[in-house]
């Protein structure tokens, strides 16, 4: 059952301010993903501050870095359960798990980041991993 | 079994395990693997959520085999929630920690 709304505003907020659009539908996700060119970021956002709580302010420190994604979008699991299921199976091969972030260039994944990697780690070391692939991946399509 | 200390800060739940929210690998007496998130150790058993089941096999994956697909897919889950009784349980580590022991 989705939490009160009014309790995960402020996640969903967090990550609008570091520039990713939400993805709040079907319709949504299959517009931004269905026929994605260059590099883009799936943020698979999650209640759970035992791993979100380092996820969302590791990928805002990602984000300011030069190398990164040319789009990145949220869709919030647990909350917006239909856009959520759309979202992952567009990198089904990976468990569904959250807070987790997918990587994809022209429409293939390349990175996937597992809430099994984020657990225990600081917002600096979850923004250590996310940059090292955003250096591999997203360096020639940098805007 | 050892179980955590309950720890009061630096987690979301207060008074819940430091495991608490991590995906473990939990290996039974038995050499069964489970691949789960930790939620606490209660009375019945430790319980965990979302867990991947491994057990020995002939011609099957092996152990080291099934946690390196773990850690690079992610956790599939066979059981919504599993109750692991604290007699069969060996050790539980965090999914990124685990060894195969000699």
């Amino acid at each position: 059952m989705p939490y009160d709304p009014r309790l995960v505003q402020p996640m969903r907020d967090e990550m609008v301010r570091m520039g990713a659009r939400e993805l709040r539908t079907v319709a949504e996700v299959d517009e931004a993903l269905g026929d994605a060119k260059g590099t883009v970021l799936v943020f698979v956002n999650s209640v759970c501050g035992c791993a979100a709580g380092s996820a969302r302010p590791g990928l805002a420190l990602a984000l300011r870095h030069a190398n990164r994604p040319q789009h990145v979008f949220t869709v919030f699991a647990g909350q917006d359960l239909e856009a959520t299921a759309r979202a992952r199976q567009y990198f089904a091969e990976y468990a569904p798990s959250s807070p987790s972030v997918a990587l994809l260039r022209d429409g293939e994944v390349v990175h996937f980041v597992h809430r099994h990697m984020i657990e225990g780690k600081s917002p600096q070391e979850v923004a250590q991993q996310l940059v090292a692939a955003f250096d591999k991946h997203c360096a020639t399509s940098a805007v | 079994m050892t179980a955590p200390e309950p720890r009061g800060d630096g987690v979301f739940h207060p008074g819940h395990s430091e495991l608490h929210g991590v995906t473990v690998v939990l290996e039974t007496r038995d050499g069964t693997l489970y691949v789960g998130r930790y939620h606490e150790d209660t009375p019945a058993g430790v319980l965990l959520h979302d867990v991947a089941e491994h057990r020995p096999a002939p011609g099957g994956p092996d152990r080291t085999a099934f946690i390196q697909r773990m850690l690079e897919f992610g956790v599939r889950a066979h059981h919504r929630h599993l109750v692991v009784p604290g007699t069969d349980v060996r050790r539980v580590v965090r999914l990124v920690e685990w060894r195969e022991e000699s």
